[in-house]
């Protein structure tokens, strides 16, 4: 297994070069990982899942509500299925716990019926209207006015911290080196059909040498693209900020509340999260800035406005967090998947908030793109199966299971009060295939550090661990 | 008296204890202190660290024992001694045991009906699962700060923001994580706290800035940080925005009249905006007082769930830990009454703050059993309170008592309120509504 962070690359010609480690070039050096191929997957940041893929709203979508006959709509539909079914092997937490969207106005509820429709157009035929009495009943704390609902039941909230991470392990494992660190600048083009015509990656780690090069820059996608001679697309990125609240809160919300789409965007969603806690966002912000990833006063001050007309208790309670991602949106209403056969070369541009679920069904889409275009991929094998830390609610962690801790007491040793992640979690993590490279990236390993203290508590003790001796920072 | 049954089949250890306390802060230890040593009641209290004392074992300063045990000495001093105590007054004190639960989930019905529910929570350990049934628990759970999220400071999520807490902390585990130039959010006690740790620390402290129109300590500590150490106060400043990728690079300030400025730092330390640590008491169906959010007691120290008391910090963020401790030792008799009688209150009749006062401790009355165990109530006041101004008690239009404070108050500092009124609220006034305590200058 090849994971480095440092220092010259390996000097030998792969097969395939993914560039960008988030959940889709993740999920493509995983695919890739079945075939008879070397591959690597190269990454600027010191992580997997640094960007989009670490904050977003972390829904599994069922693509109810794409552009009919989209590619997006195709692998978000394929997608889901796909992710659902790997989360249940791999240990990924998912709930299906079902999304209504409410409408607060009659504009909104004439819309429902059009948006069923749609679903349907869409391939999903579960859509049910529920009327504003069974709606109060089903969700208590929504604010006053709500006037009646479209149910998408299976609409799922995840966990994207493990699902990146489960792809990158197990095509590590599968033996794809992951190189860290190593943002490519410059690309020397090359033509597969001639031995020697390679792709010439330069590299901040020195070159780097390929047949085929794949795309996955995420936000970064249109400037790769560009290295490549092409102007298909532009990203814009489109901020959202996120707002956590208290564990304590997740009982006022059932199910993900979606508003009702209307011309002005998709609007603000209110949401339980797989760790329990209930999130309320995105706001969504067009900016130039790549790397704006803070939030503003204005709009958390918006966030609070809209939350407040949907669960007014949520308000109540306390914030545990506050983040920002940004959306890789483009011009198109579409994913800007691209093959360039005579360059050898696949751009997956433009993919937007469905990434995530999306992602192994989009992995899939590559390599067919890949094979068309003439890469002898090889006949597809089966990967290893991967059991991945079970971060979730729904089921027993370390600190509620007997068994474990009899085994190993060091699962009953809480370290992480507030979100209760053992020692032995904790250990377990920084000896991964993939540790983590800081004290965040430990966090979205075990969730220790990511609770209502922010660090009262723990922090320090979760810091002097990570830094002890043997550990990815003491390298 | 505990009670050793075998594992349940689902791996969890069932035992009974008389009175379980959680936490062993100087609250929790010293109210199991007093327990034990009255004979005859098995006490057990647990902490989910791996070492007794609560947040005293990390100020290193002196100043603590004044009042109990008469002694003065350091924090970690003062936890060892209280930990001592309990545990030669003949209770058992275990560590690195987190409670994560109430086995039975909120109680059904209304809280205040009879105790007959027992009361059993569910207990992880390296020792492994095990659920602990008692007769009376007792929350002692302490308060932490707000965190930079919870504060809802915009900005990058960059390393090098702190508590106080963590600072502390951090100082104590001699990790480099601390910087070079640091900015203290906060002028109250813990905000000088924070300085002086910092500067021990060999980390320059560039200014501290609130909100408010004055810091809030004696003149003397304020004195000292801003002439013999250089570090300027900004009072009416908040804090606007974090910057800085990896690490802080610094500390976007926003003065009252609109005009910003932009400090230099790799640090910052957000200090005092105290929260109960309250998951336990709410996940026990425990009603909170909507101004403290800790749990709303009564004079002696009950909930208003029959058999669960709360004593110390969990009950309103922080006071000295002094004041933590006494309120432990006061807390034994109720909880000894508790045992003997099972009586839960009556009635609790809301005793509510109007502004600029921020809350009150405790903040109901048993009109049929008012004492108030302390002898007095806690308040705080969002802004300063002129000298010669009046604490008012009333209930329905019916004044109950007058206060003078001679010399006013300041926000963020112990404001105490005499309870030898109490005895005038009376239960047969059963729609006479909350009493409340308002400002008269």
């Amino acid at each position: 297994m090849t994971v480095t962070r440092s220092g010259p690359l390996p000097d030998e010609v792969y097969d395939v070069v993914v560039v960008g480690a988030g959940v889709v070039g993740a999920a493509i050096a995983r695919e890739l990982a079945r075939y008879p191929l070397r591959t690597a997957l190269v990454e600027a940041s010191a992580d997997v899942g640094e960007g989009t893929s670490k904050a977003n709203t972390a829904i599994l979508h069922t693509g109810f509500d794409a552009v009919p006959g989209s590619l997006e709509a195709r692998l978000v539909h394929e997608g889901q299925g796909r992710l659902a079914a790997y989360a249940e092997e791999c240990g990924i937490p998912v709930e299906p716990i079902g999304a209504l969207l409410v409408a607060w106005d009659d504009e909104q509820l004439a819309a429902l019926p059009a948006l069923a429709g749609k679903a349907e157009r869409n391939g999903y035929r579960r859509t049910r209207t529920v009327p504003a009495d069974e709606l109060r009943r089903r969700e208590p704390h929504l604010g006053p006015g709500a006037l009646g609902a479209l149910e998408v039941p299976d609409e799922s909230i995840i966990c994207p911290w493990t699902t990146t991470l489960a792809y990158a392990t197990q095509a590590v494992r599968g033996g794809v080196d992951l190189h860290l660190g190593c943002r490519v600048s410059e690309v020397t083009e090359g033509s597969p059909s001639s031995r020697d015509r390679l792709h010439r990656l330069a590299t901040g780690r020195g070159p780097l040498r390929t047949r085929w090069l794949v795309n996955a820059a995420g936000l970064y996608a249109d400037a790769f693209d560009r290295l490549l001679g092409h102007t298909d697309f532009s990203v814009t990125p489109r901020r959202g900020q996120l707002m956590v609240f208290d564990k304590i809160a997740r009982a006022l919300v059932g199910h993900i509340l979606l508003p009702v789409p209307t011309a002005l965007g998709k609007g603000v969603l209110v949401s339980p999260t797989v760790y329990g806690n209930v999130m309320l966002g995105p706001t969504a912000e067009d900016l130039d800035d790549k790397r704006a990833t803070g939030s503003t006063a204005e709009g958390l001050a918006f966030l609070r406005e809209k939350g407040r007309r949907i669960v007014p208790d949520l308000l109540e309670e306390e914030v545990t967090a506050v983040y920002a991602g940004l959306r890789a949106a483009t011009e198109h209403d579409d994913y800007a998947i691209r093959s360039h056969p005579e360059q050898g070369y696949v751009t997956v541009g433009g993919i937007r908030s469905t990434g995530l679920t999306a992602s192994m069904a989009i992995a899939a889409h590559v390599v067919e793109l890949l094979t068309e275009a003439g890469a002898g991929v090889g006949t597809a094998g089966e990967l290893p199966p991967l059991t991945m830390p079970y971060l979730g609610e729904a089921r027993a962690r370390p600190y509620r299971r007997a068994d474990l801790i009899a085994a190993d007491p060091a699962y009953g040793a809480l370290v992480c009060h507030c979100e209760r992640v053992s020692r032995g979690e904790i250990r377990d993590a920084l000896a991964a295939d993939i540790p983590p490279s800081s004290p965040e990236g430990l966090r979205r390993r075990t969730r220790a550090l990511g609770g209502r203290c922010q660090g009262f508590y723990c922090g320090a003790e979760l810091r002097a661990l990570f830094d002890a001796p043997g550990t990815e920072a003491a390298r | 008296m505990t009670r050793e049954q075998p594992v349940s089949p689902t791996g969890r250890r069932e035992r009974a204890v008389d009175v379980l306390v959680v936490g062993a802060g100087p609250a929790g230890l010293a109210l199991a202190s007093r327990l034990a040593a009255a004979g005859g009641v098995g006490v057990e209290v647990v902490d989910r660290e791996d070492e007794p004392g609560g947040v005293p074992r990390y100020c290193l300063h002196a100043g603590f024992g004044t009042r109990d045990p008469r002694r003065p000495m350091t924090g970690p001093a003062y936890a060892l001694h209280w930990a001592d105590a309990a545990v030669r007054a003949g209770a058992t004190l275990r560590t690195g045991v987190t409670v994560t639960g109430w086995s039975d989930g909120p109680p059904k019905g209304p809280p205040t009906g009879p105790p007959t529910d027992p009361l059993a929570v569910d207990v992880t350990s390296p020792a492994g699962l095990e659920r602990i049934t008692a007769r009376a628990v007792v929350l002692a759970t302490g308060a932490r700060e707000r965190p930079r999220s919870a504060r809802l400071v915009p900005g990058t999520r960059p390393a090098g923001v702190f508590t106080t807490g963590e600072l502390q902390r951090t100082v104590r585990l001699r990790h480099r994580a601390l910087g070079r130039r640091a900015l203290v959010v906060g002028a109250e006690s813990v905000s000088y706290s924070a300085v002086r740790i910092l500067r021990e620390a060999g980390v320059e402290v560039v200014a501290m800035v609130t909100e408010l129109p004055h810091h809030q300590v004696s003149p003397v500590t304020a004195l000292d940080a801003r002439l013999r150490h250089g570090v300027p106060l900004l009072v009416g400043t908040r804090v606007g925005e974090l910057l800085g990728r990896g690490r802080l690079s610094g500390v976007v300030l926003r003065r009252a009249d609109g005009r910003s400025t932009t400090v230099a730092c790799d640090t910052v330390v957000f200090t005092g905006d105290w929260i109960p640590d309250h998951e336990l008491a709410r996940l026990g169906g425990v009603t909170l007082d909507r101004a403290t959010r800790g749990p709303a007691v009564d004079g002696s120290f009950r909930t208003d769930r029959a058999g669960v008391f709360a004593v110390g910090n969990l009950l309103r963020g922080i006071e000295p830990a002094g004041t933590a401790a006494r309120e432990g030792l006061l807390a034994a008799a109720p909880v000894l009454r508790h045992l003997t009688d099972g009586a839960a209150p009556a009635a609790r009749v809301p005793v509510q703050v109007e502004a600029p006062l921020r809350w009150i401790t405790p903040s109901r009355l048993d009109p049929a059993d008012p004492r108030v165990a302390t002898g007095g109530f806690i308040l705080r006041t969002e802004s300063g309170l002129a000298p010669w101004s009046s604490l008012v008690v009333s209930r329905a239009g019916t004044e109950l008592h007058r206060q003078r404070l001679v010399l006013g108050a300041t926000p963020n500092r112990t404001l105490r309120l005499s309870a030898a009124w109490t005895t005038r609220v009376r239960a047969e006034d059963r729609d006479a509504g909350p009493v409340t305590v308002s400002v008269e200058h």
